[in-house]
């Protein structure tokens, strides 16, 4: 279902571009804090809380939000997609190649770094860079399938992916618990937690529940961004 | 071939809200090259893309090679489409982006198909550049060649010669024209009646989203050099050289304005001509002619009503 051709234009479009050096500024920062917080920090927690709190709740999901809303929505934006469209390959193939590479890309800049940070805090084999690694490939898949949809669903689709995570996942998610099952933070933070086993990571899941919901979550945004690219539309010569 | 390059569209229409913008087209599109003009906004675009499948209709029935394309990408096997905007892959090269085309509709030797297409539209020296450092005419030829590639039967064509020099149009026209005669459906779309002056072929005119004129290029053109121009006329002795016009077949009317001349007149060729000649013999020197009624919608609404 994936479309080689897709996905090489797509990595090569972001990764080719001045846009990446921005991409690699956030695990930049990220690292550096680690390794200002292994010389000084008091707290024995401090690896989780900072990289649950910072990575799972700001590094990754801002990521995924500009790469998700951009690998696709770019494209619609800038009427571009008119040439990948005017050829015989599946709307499905295209949202699964352009999801694909978002994956990529947000693993590249996202996921690695904060196992990287996580094991120059507790050591690469341990627990915790395993635990925040898995949590992390997690919240690379889900994250990008939310952002392709709504990348195909609206023009505004950063906006909107902000609104969901600072409101849902921010604010909804701390006050009401039922909204956790239907976050795609908590889903990382659960799996992450599953291994890691550190309960600063304020995770709230149980590790079916979490890769279950997860796997809903993704399967079904992809399936609503495929139906909605089937039946893309022109902007029409406004009158 | 048919049947299998037929456009067939049936009570056609497409509206936006209140806005309709194509309103009830019944038209049958075949083999050979058909312009598809009509003033801005007339709804052009919007038809175009009906065919291409980029819109549904909101009314009526549309095939391709007897297909519905709306939602059915499938069509694009037989369909060409190169879009008026000109938002490609700019970091790409134009090699690599026909050629990727060409892996994108499977072909089983994508570089071959490639290098046939940038030959056709003789993109072949510049096919290693990086796409933003085209011109307008070359981006319009790539896009052709990667429209091209699959050696589609039906290709529609979008503005085709927005923004080229007059040498290029003539080369896109005879680009047309040669695929035209290889058995291909070729439509394109134009608000410039004088574009398509040269060709051969049929034309469908779009006025207010409504089909308004269908027919030979010739009748068209004969219409278009035969309507009434309105010149005015300013030269050194515009009283003298209206009393010579008046006299004239060519000329239906002269008045006197304090701009100058204002001379109506039935056949445009002959006009020119004859207004030099006029000027030459009587020692009169001409400042300046300007047409004065040549708005589009002027040009179209004759051509509708006659």
């Amino acid at each position: 279902m994936l479309n080689p051709v897709m996905l090489r234009i797509t990595l090569r479009a972001t990764l080719g571009r001045k846009r990446a050096l921005v991409f690699l500024l956030v695990p930049l920062v990220l690292l550096l804090i680690t390794v200002t917080l292994k010389l000084v920090a008091v707290s024995p927690v401090w690896p989780a809380e900072f990289l649950g709190a910072f990575g799972f709740s700001v590094v990754l999901p801002l990521t995924a939000l500009i790469i998700g809303t951009s690998v696709l929505g770019a494209e619609i934006d800038d009427g571009s997609i008119v040439h990948l469209l005017a050829t015989p390959v599946s709307r499905t193939a295209v949202v699964l190649s352009k999801f694909a590479a978002a994956v990529a890309l947000t693993i590249m800049f996202g996921a690695l770094p904060e196992f990287v940070a996580a094991g120059i805090a507790r050591g690469f084999g341990g627990k915790l860079a395993l635990g925040l690694l898995a949590g992390a490939l997690v919240a690379s898949v889900a994250y990008n399938a939310l952002f392709v949809m709504l990348s195909v669903l609206t023009t505004r689709a950063i906006a909107a992916g902000l609104l969901y995570l600072l409101v849902w996942e921010g604010l909804l998610g701390n006050l009401v618990g039922g909204v956790r099952v239907l976050s795609i933070g908590q889903y990382s933070v659960s799996v992450a937690n599953a291994i890691a086993k550190a309960s600063a990571l304020n995770a709230h899941l149980t590790l079916t529940t979490a890769i279950g919901m997860g796997l809903v979550v993704t399967v079904a945004t992809l399936a609503v961004a495929a139906r909605r690219l089937a039946a893309f539309s022109v902007k029409g010569e406004a009158v | 071939m048919n049947g299998g390059c037929l456009i067939e569209l049936r009570g056609v229409s497409r509206w936006y809200g209140n806005v309709v913008a194509v309103n009830d087209i019944t038209m049958t599109i075949g083999p050979g090259i058909t312009g598809l003009l009509g003033p801005n906004g007339a709804g052009k675009t919007t038809l175009l893309n009906l065919m291409a499948g980029f819109l549904a209709p909101s009314r009526g029935e549309l095939t391709v090679a007897g297909e519905p394309s709306w939602r059915n990408p499938r069509s694009f096997t037989v369909l060409g489409l190169v879009p008026e905007r000109d938002s490609v892959y700019a970091f790409l090269t134009g090699a690599d982006f026909v050629a990727s085309t060409a892996r994108l509709h499977r072909l089983p030797d994508p570089g071959a198909a490639a290098q046939r297409a940038i030959e056709i539209v003789d993109m072949a020296a510049a096919q290693d550049r990086r796409i933003a450092t085209y011109s307008k005419g070359m981006r319009q030829r790539i896009k052709v060649a990667a429209a091209l590639v699959h050696d589609p039967r039906v290709l529609l064509l979008d503005e085709p010669f927005n923004g080229m020099d007059p040498r290029q149009r003539l080369e896109m026209m005879d680009l047309l024209e040669r695929m035209a005669g290889q058995g291909r459906t070729i439509l394109f779309s134009s608000h410039i009646l004088e574009e398509v002056e040269r060709m051969s072929g049929t034309i469908q005119v779009i006025v207010g989203g409504r089909l308004a004129a269908s027919g030979d290029f010739r009748a068209i053109r004969r219409l278009m050099t035969s309507r009434p121009h309105v010149f005015l006329v300013r030269t050194s002795a515009d009283r003298a050289l209206g009393a010579a016009l008046i006299g004239r077949p060519a000329v239906t009317g002269v008045e006197l304005t304090q701009r100058g001349l204002s001379v109506r007149t039935c056949d445009f060729g002959a006009f020119s001509r004859e207004l030099a000649a006029l000027c030459r013999d009587g020692g009169i020197r001409l400042h300046e002619v300007l047409p004065s009624d040549e708005s589009l919608e002027s040009v179209f609404s004759y051509l509708v009503t006659t």
